[in-house]
């Protein structure tokens, strides 16, 4: 046994409203630069639908992901070392900008600088990699936003994986939920695996995925390696950039910047502790649909004496170890099992999960009924086919998913029942396998959802590992190449530097 | 003249090459890079790069093994100075062409489609057309080798480029009769040297090194801590090997 300890992040999506708070905050402060504006570390999906980038999901497609070989090893799907290196002159798996979009501003100074005209002055778009006019904008980074598009097109979403999906298409019954995604900072990452630099590595003492701006040479294996495709390739500087979790507010024992400003409270960040020993058994067991329970044996039990023990003798801090026991995560994953690992059969491992979100009865008769008498409904009749979210959450297997819709009503229900009528319904609770208790637990942190529920986040212990003596005067975060501002004018290796604005004092 | 542009510069070049290399490596590590545009771009890119690449390779290598490897070798092992020159005519013109037809995908692509040419600095450009230019000129040697086979005028240039590596003073008029696009193809090539730690050309050596790092690398995936002294080993689970997709973890100091 190996312990390491991981930032894990829950988002349930019960209570995503779609307002992509999170990608634009996200965006105004890791990519809104150049080369990256097609990037989006965090966005937020309509689905059904195809997503960004384009049919990201299908792997037949990108070969992204891991594969189980004959032998029961695993590979990357792109392929072993060996092929990932024979295609490092062009890469066949490598999505081009247009599967994102063509990144665009629009002329907004036309619209006070135009002359006297006839017509009504407008801001048409402009390349943002061209400079040149676009007479039509084909691609967003939201295009499908609130079922865009029609449904012949949406409808090759990947999770209708074996649903009759044309009665989706009929207004009647169509469904729809927001999947806001970001990198999974997974135990087995791919895009780690696939670099041939050694440029990305995944921090033991957080769990971060990081990519190592100065060994990154631009082979750009990583952006086909990585399922979720959630690995950019900045077109400027030739590097690739993924989400940090930022991780500089983490180490300061701060929410990540989309979980900070997330309206609908949906985003949970805590710590999970793990038996590093334990990922490439859990990663290549043989059945897809086994590898949910697989990652949930990886997960250690902080208030198990034995992992506690084990946790110290390798070095986690003492308040880590006691911020696992408050984990959010642990709670939603683990004890109430209404979490999910988003595509685990990608056997990437991720730590980004999922609570599946609750949709409207399709029958309006068995609507009123749960309102009068509190009964359970029959979650099948929900809106939203459980098969699709099986087939996002947990590579098809429906039971889980199924507990995990029950027990939500069963809160519902349950906390209706207390606030309305002043009764707690142990009967309730335990149809679905809980107490009143747990239920009222569930209520607090899925419900409420207050600031210190949702993030449970111990500060990184540098002072054991760095003498700050050294690192006084140091220049803090910057964008690579050391302390340099990037304010020379030339630079004697090639390529214009991009120029760092420095504040100024005002009335200069 | 003759002996400044073969006898000198050739210490010029490569010593702006090796000691730039290694600045730049060590001053801007951020700079080094591939300079990849296929994100931008797809069309011609798979093909054109794949040809002018392995052309490259096959020649770069034919170059060094071909110069640079003591003639006495060749001449232990039997193979006659004509028979060296034939092969390095027939491998080296079935490689050139790959090149140049490459070569002219990419620097077709990189001069009209727009997004690919907007996003060109000055020396994508200008190396791109070095390249072409030695590429004609070493086609162009090989009418010139054609017509005496007997392998004399290539066991020069081998004297020659082993001279200079091992400092001989002499080196430059080993080749002062050489035909004029020998000459040409010599000093661009070494010109090519003098820029290359200045442009995209540099991503060459971490397309040597980043096969052998990646096969030593144990497993794939990678692990960095911050500790200072790596974590006692403990034993395993009986029947469980730990050796796999997750490395142990490397004791590595703070960045």
């Amino acid at each position: 046994m190996r312990v390491r300890a991981q930032i894990g992040m829950v988002l349930n999506l019960d209570k995503c409203i779609g307002c992509h708070t999170c990608s634009v905050t996200c965006k105004n402060v890791w990519t809104s630069r150049d080369g990256v504006e097609y990037a989006w570390f965090n966005n937020v999906e309509t689905k059904p639908g195809l997503g960004y980038p384009t049919d990201w999901e299908n792997q037949k497609r990108w070969n992204g992901g891991w594969v189980r070989t004959r032998s029961g090893k695993l590979q990357p799907r792109q392929g072993a070392k060996w092929r990932i290196l024979a295609n490092i002159f062009a890469n066949p798996d490598l999505p081009e900008i247009d599967d994102y979009y063509e990144p665009f501003d629009f002329d907004y100074d036309h619209l006070k600088s135009a002359p006297e005209m006839q017509a009504f002055p407008t801001a048409r778009p402009r390349s943002k990699i061209t400079g040149e006019r676009m007479e039509k904008i084909e691609k967003g980074p939201n295009w499908e936003e609130i079922l865009g598009g029609e449904f012949e097109k949406r409808s090759q979403d990947y999770n209708f994986e074996g649903i009759q999906k044309q009665i989706y298409g009929e207004y009647e019954n169509t469904f729809m939920m927001y999947l806001p995604r970001l990198c999974e900072h997974c135990l087995n990452p791919v895009c780690a695996a696939s670099c041939p630099s050694g440029a990305i590595y995944k921090r033991e003492e957080d769990g971060i995925v990081l990519i190592d701006q100065e060994k990154c040479r631009g082979w750009r294996m990583c952006v086909s390696g990585c399922p979720y495709k959630k690995v950019y390739y900045n077109w400027s500087t030739g590097k690739s950039e993924k989400c940090t979790l930022c991780y500089p507010r983490i180490e300061s024992g701060n929410p990540t910047v989309c979980s900070e400003t997330c309206v609908g409270r949906i985003r949970y960040l805590g710590v999970m502790l793990y038996d590093a020993d334990r990922i490439e058994q859990a990663a290549s067991v043989e059945s897809e649909q086994q590898l949910y329970d697989a990652q949930l044996d990886v997960f250690l039990d902080p208030n198990d004496p034995g992992v506690i023990e084990a946790a110290r003798a390798d070095g986690i801090p003492e308040d880590w170890i006691k911020a696992a026991q408050q984990s959010p995560i642990w709670k939603m994953a683990m004890e109430w099992k209404v979490a999910f690992p988003l595509h685990p059969e990608y056997r990437t491992l991720p730590m980004v999960w999922y609570v599946p979100p609750l949709s409207p009865i399709q029958n309006a008769a068995e609507a009123g009924a749960i309102g009068s008498d509190g009964a359970m409904p029959d979650v099948r009749s929900l809106r939203i086919p459980v098969r699709y979210l099986a087939n996002m959450l947990t590579a098809g297997d429906e039971a889980p998913i199924v507990s995990a819709l029950e027990r939500m009503l069963a809160m519902r229900a349950y906390m209706r029942g207390l606030t309305i009528d002043g009764v707690r319904d142990e009967g309730l609770a335990a149809r679905v396998g809980l107490s009143g208790r747990v239920i009222e637990d569930m209520y607090r942190i899925m419900a409420l959802a207050d600031y210190e529920d949702r993030f449970v986040i111990p500060t990184t212990h540098r002072e054991q590992v760095e003498d700050a003596y050294d690192l006084r005067g140091g220049c803090g975060f910057t964008d690579s190449n050391g302390c340099s501002t990037g304010i020379s004018k030339a630079s004697l290796f090639g390529g214009a530097k991009r120029p760092l604005k420095m504040p100024q004092e005002a009335g200069r | 003249m003759h002996e400044i542009l073969f006898g000198i510069y050739p210490y010029i070049a490569l010593t702006v090459m090796i000691v730039g290399s290694i600045a730049r490596y060590d001053r801007d590590p951020f700079t080094w890079k591939s300079s990849s545009s296929q994100l931008l771009r797809r069309r011609q890119l798979i093909v054109g790069s794949i040809l002018f690449h392995v052309g490259v390779l096959v020649i770069f290598f034919g170059h060094l093994v071909g110069l640079l490897t003591p003639i006495w070798v060749f001449d232990a092992l039997g193979i006659s100075h004509g028979a060296k020159q034939i092969l390095a005519v027939v491998a080296g013109g079935v490689a050139g062409i790959m090149a140049l037809v490459g070569g002219a995908i990419l620097l077709h692509r990189r001069m009209i489609d727009p997004r690919i040419r907007a996003t060109s600095s000055f020396w994508d450009m200008a190396i791109m057309w070095m390249l072409m230019a030695q590429l004609v000129l070493g086609i162009g040697t090989i009418f010139i080798s054609l017509q005496h086979l007997d392998g004399e005028e290539m066991v020069r240039f081998m004297a020659w480029a082993q001279g200079i590596w091992t400092f001989d003073p002499n080196a430059a008029s080993y080749i002062e009769d050489a035909a004029l696009v020998f000459k040409l193809h010599l000093f661009l090539g070494l010109t090519i040297f003098l820029v290359f730690p200045f442009t995209r050309l540099v991503h060459i050596l971490s397309g040597l090194a980043a096969p052998v790092r990646f096969f030593l690398r144990s497993g794939y995936q990678i692990v960095r801590s911050r500790r200072t002294t790596p974590l006692p080993e403990r034993p395993k689970v009986a029947g469980r090997s730990v050796r796999g997709p997750v490395a142990a973890p490397a004791p590595k100091a703070a960045e």
